[in-house]
């Protein structure tokens, strides 16, 4: 099939970008890395649209040290995120994702703000966000704003962005001392979709555990969580079960999901203790 | 001049080595010329209105609002394509009450698959078609649907063609010897149920033509990736009411075709309909929606079977019940009761057994036609064959080699016919078997599968022996009625600067065979590979042949270029014989001289022959035959096939915690005859072996209870992909048939008869101490998981 757009602009700046978004009646659509929108335009899934190009917005990407925090722009690639320093230091379970997330010619084009602002509860950074508590920075025609990552993700590829706003950067708590961030998911080939994808943070604070693949969004396993800050691991794989409530499709079961779940969170758990590579 | 193949060091010894693809560099430097990459004066694209119902009367179309789209020029229903365009009927004789209702190019009243055309809206560009075809609105009346195979032909189930009377397309039963009383009295009976997932072979090229109709020529001409330019020629002629000898089948590059494009396509057949109307050149290039639902799809089967054998481990009986659901229509010229009907043919193959019945079951049912894929009915059987085979040694405590070794036809025993009456002319099941044992070091491996389980780490090896069918005869599909040609040509000549053109009807699918073919004739006549120029592919240009399926290319198109080729030579020599004075068998022709055959001695470059025959033909005696243009042809007539052996092995670890299967690594040894060019028999087996991979633990394709494809993706369509694949070793032995001076026979779909019986027997022997077993493919996690009973819903 042919993509059908409704038209195309190249913002210079976010300010520019704001207009061309305000000017579009609706119908414009913000064009990062294009990894998703691309390929759902060219199976005219999304036709119409007034594409926002923002893929030369420098001042959007990179990653930046704040006090307890790292800033991450959102036009900053896959690939620039699973290379960063200051992310492999900081927040290694985003380096760790990018070892996940499909193959090289995405993760060389693919943004991170892009890949949060589609919302696939099958992609791995809208789970890592959740497991990191991060902060979700939105620019709008009214100025800036913020959300907690768990308020972000509202439905299957929907967030909590209006039409007129564009996600700006993330902020992730850096690591403390001693804490362990694990990703572990299970997929049939390698850089496919995980059938289900397990996040834990653990902190000193608490346990984080997030899911992807289990949901039309990304989840946060509340009751596995306050299970595993107890010290309780088989209480929090039967917990864990049974407080998600995955799809079934094409490449499993939800009863295989849900019994997968519990397997990750153990592999995890084992992961964070250092037990298992 | 016969070849002396045991001698390495011959003149012109080209057959037999790897030698460079002529058009790899051409390929790989982007300069491949696909169907879509021509571009004609005048040139409209096609796009079609396809049917989002598997079963569904058309009551109305209504296309006036698609005709105001800029860039849509006409908008054809199936019954203005009916007019131009008769219908076909794929059945075929020899395969005795096969039934198909006629079949259009696009749907008349009633659509019977999604995916099915219906309206074909053309346009100055894709795109714009595209747009025209959103807002054709039609107007569905939904039909009861047949879905499921197995309760296909019950009562309650409704017909999908009442004309036909019921949904059975065709049945077989094959029996031999008493089957009966052999399993009431044998020392162990194992059955099983074997399911092959519905699956299609996906071509990196898409389908694609282009046909232009030029009304002051009378002439059609089809630019077409396809694997048979000839067969094509015949069903746009025939269907669209033009003599033959004014189609034209053009077949540049093609992208891969593993059977996928040898068949009449009913949207390819609109688009010839449609340039013909319209008098100006129509493309169609499907895209990948279109290529999942309308390519033919393939292994649809379910099988009940069982093996009988005594406490020695002999095989006594094998009783199969395959059923297979085909979609809508058989798929024509082909018909879709070949795969059927060769799991009847194949299933034992490679064991000396006497008591022999199999039955296949061909029903209709409203989903995308399946026909022949890659190795055809094959991995059906080996799964069927060796499954059975690797329980019965299971139940008897007999290792898996030594169950194999004790029935497989031993190598001395030839010819043979088998008990499902295929004819082996020449197989070597031991030495092949051997051959492995010995590449895999199958005592090492089985102790690093024991180390292993004591790490509670779960490892198998499975073993697959296969026969493979190659060089088909005219008992495929001649004797059945359709204009498919099991013979085949090739044209062989000499410019005058001393270079040799070959013109060949067997086809390049991106395979290797130009540069199988250039090896030969350059064997045959005496240069270099270099200097043969292979021009395959154009039916207006090459000689008549069947092109490239059922592995024939290497067997068939390459015996006739090489008998061309080695007439060439003498009528090079001829020649030479008289300008040089001397006896013409006393000269040989090596690296583009003619020289003295005993001493080598160059006595003249073939360029200087080609200056004399073509600008001083004067200078040559009268009556000197100069004839520097040879054409041979070649068919097979002493075995209906000529078949191959080969075995398999496949090295794995199951995570029984989820279900994931890694490829640890994968054997094979095969037997194709004479090996041409090692490296490219290397490649094929290995392609070969990745498609049957995709068998058995990626590919499959799902439906819906309605009938709606599910997985029309290459994101939801799991392909094999490299990063999964494990090293493959690849051996040979040569067993040449003697029907040819070349000795080749197929290689092309070995790989892919073997691999899916070789995993499953794999993962079945890590599962076999935790009391599991699989047979359902593909092999997903969630099949394995459940088979341990680790899911509770």
């Amino acid at each position: 099939m042919k993509a059908s757009a409704g038209g195309y602009a190249r913002a210079n700046d976010l300010s520019h970008a704001m207009e061309l978004l305000a000017s579009s009646d609706g119908s414009g659509r913000v064009l990062a890395g294009g990894q998703s929108l691309i390929a759902a335009m060219n199976m005219r899934l999304s036709t119409g649209d007034m594409l926002v190009d923002i893929s030369r917005l420098s001042e959007l990407s990179g990653v930046t040290e704040e006090a307890d925090t790292l800033r991450i722009g959102a036009l900053t690639k896959h690939v620039e995120i699973g290379a960063d320093p200051l992310i492999r230091a900081h927040a290694p379970l985003l380096a760790e994702a990018v070892t996940c997330i499909a193959h090289a010619a995405i993760r060389n084009r693919g943004t991170i703000g892009g890949a949060l602002a589609h919302a696939d509860p099958a992609a791995e950074f809208p789970a890592c966000m959740l497991a990191l508590d991060a902060i979700i920075h939105i620019q709008g025609s009214n100025g800036e704003r913020s959300v907690a990552a768990e308020d972000f993700f509202e439905d299957l590829f929907e967030t909590s962005l209006e039409e007129d706003e564009i996600l700006t950067a993330i902020t992730v708590p850096k690591a403390e001392a001693g804490e362990r961030q694990v990703l572990q998911e299970i997929a049939r080939r390698s850089g496919d979709y995980a059938l289900v994808g397990l996040c834990l943070v653990a902190r000193s604070t608490g346990h984080w555990v997030s899911l992807l693949s289990v949901g039309s969004t990304p989840v946060l396993a509340h009751n596995a969580m306050t299970l595993l800050d107890q010290g309780d691991v088989d209480g929090a794989v039967v917990a864990l079960r049974a407080e998600i409530d995955p799809p079934s499709d094409t490449q499993a079961s939800a009863g295989y999901r849900r019994h997968i779940a519990g397997i990750l969170l153990r592999r995890a758990v084992a992961q964070a203790k250092g037990e298992i590579a | 001049m016969t070849i002396q193949f045991g001698n390495p060091d011959r003149p012109n010894s080209y057959i037999g080595k790897t030698v460079p693809r002529p058009n790899a560099g051409r390929l790989v430097e982007g300069r491949g010329k696909y169907v879509d990459d021509i571009t004609l004066p005048r040139m409209l694209h096609v796009a079609f209105v396809r049917s989002p119902f598997a079963h569904a009367k058309i009551l109305g179309i209504d296309a006036e609002e698609a005709k105001s789209v800029k860039g849509v020029l006409r908008i054809f229903t199936g019954a203005d394509l009916a007019e131009i365009c008769t219908p076909w009927v794929a059945v075929l004789e020899h395969l005795k009450g096969l039934k198909s209702p006629p079949e259009y190019p696009m749907a008349l009243d009633r659509a019977c698959w999604v995916g099915e055309p219906v309206v074909a809206v053309v346009a100055t560009s894709r795109s714009a078609a595209e747009d025209g075809a959103a807002l054709v609105e039609v107007d569905y009346d939904p039909l009861p649907i047949v879905t499921d195979m197995m309760s296909a032909l019950d009562a309650t189930t409704p017909v999908l063609h009442t004309e036909l009377g019921d949904n059975l397309a065709f049945q077989r039963l094959h029996e031999e010897g008493d089957v009966d009383s052999v399993f009431q009295t044998a020392h162990k009976v194992v059955s099983a149920h074997f399911k092959t997932g519905r699956h299609t072979g996906v071509t990196p090229e898409p389908r694609s033509i282009l046909v232009d109709w030029n009304p002051a020529e009378r002439q059609m001409t089809a630019y077409h990736a396809t694997q048979a330019p000839h067969m094509m020629q015949t069903a746009l002629a025939e269907h669209l009411d033009i003599p033959e000898s004014r189609v034209r089948v053009i077949c540049g590059d093609v992208g891969g075709s593993y059977g996928i494009k040898v068949h009449v396509y009913p949207d390819e057949v609109a688009t010839a309909a449609i340039a013909k109307i319209m008098a100006r050149p129509v493309k169609f290039i499907a895209d990948r929606l279109e290529s999942f639902t309308t390519d033919i799809h393939a292994r649809d089967h379910e099988i009940e079977a069982r093996i009988a054998v005594d406490a020695e481990g002999k095989i006594l009986a094998i009783d199969v019940d395959d059923w297979t659901a085909i979609g809508a229509y058989s798929v024509y010229p082909r018909t879709s009761a070949i795969e059927g009907n060769q799991v009847v043919n194949l299933c034992g193959g490679p064991y000396d057994f006497a008591n022999y019945r199999a039955k296949t079951t061909v029903v209709f049912q409203n989903k995308t036609p399946t026909c022949q894929y890659r190795a055809v009915g094959h991995p059906i059987a080996v799964t069927v064959t060796e499954g059975l085979v690797d329980m019965a040694a299971a139940a008897l405590g007999m290792d898996p080699v030594e169950i194999r070794r004790r029935n497989m036809y031993a190598d001395d025993v030839y010819p043979v016919t088998s008990p499902a009456k295929m004819r082996f002319e020449g197989l070597s099941h031991h030495q092949s078997m051997d051959k492995l044992v010995a590449l895999m070091d199958y005592d090492a491996l089985r102790a690093d599968q024991a180390e292993a389980r004591a790490r509670g780490v779960h490892r198998g090896i499975g073993i697959a022996s296969f026969i493979e069918l190659t060089n088909p005869s005219p008992f495929m599909y001649g004797i059945g009625g359709a204009r498919i040609s099991a013979q085949d040509g090739c044209t062989v000549r000499m410019d005058p600067d001393g270079s040799i053109v070959a013109l060949s009807g067997v086809t390049e699918q991106g395979q290797g065979t130009e540069a199988m073919l250039s090896q030969i004739v350059a064997e045959g006549v005496g240069v270099h590979p270099e200097n043969v120029r292979v021009i395959t592919g154009d039916t207006q240009v090459t000689p008549y042949g069947g092109g490239t399926w059922a592995s024939r290319g290497a067997g068939i198109g390459g015996e006739a270029a090489l008998r061309s080729a080695q007439a060439l030579r003498d009528s090079i020599l001829e020649v030479a014989a008289a300008m040089l004075q001397a006896d013409q068998a006393s000269l040989d022709i090596r690296d583009g001289q003619v020289v003295d055959t005993d001493t080598g001695a160059q006595r003249m470059p073939l360029e200087e022959l080609g200056r004399i025959v073509y600008f001083r033909g004067d200078t040559l005696p009268d009556g000197l035959p100069r004839e520097l243009v040879q054409t041979r042809h070649y068919i097979t007539s002493e075995y209906p096939f000529a078949f191959t052996n080969g075995v398999q092995a496949s090295y794995l670890e199951v995570d029984t915690e989820t279900g994931i299967v890694t490829l640890l690594k994968h054997w094979c040894v095969e037997d194709c005859g004479r090996i041409i060019n090692p490296q490219l028999v290397d490649e094929q087996i290995r392609g070969g072996i990745v498609q049957g991979l995709g068998g058995a633990l990626f590919e499959e394709i799902h439906y819906d209870s309605e009938g709606q494809l599910l997985n029309g993706s290459m994101a939801d369509y799991l392909v094999p992909m490299a990063g999964e694949m494990p090293d493959m070793i690849v051996g040979h032995v040569e067993t040449p048939t003697k029907e040819s001076a070349l000795g080749a026979k197929g290689a092309g779909e070995a790989g892919t008869a073997g691999a899916p019986a070789a995993v499953m027997n794999a993962i079945n022997d890590a599962l076999r101490p935790l009391g599991a077993q699989v047979t359902e493919m593909p092999f997903t996690p969630e099949r394995i998981l459940r088979a341990l009973g680790s899911i509770e819903d």
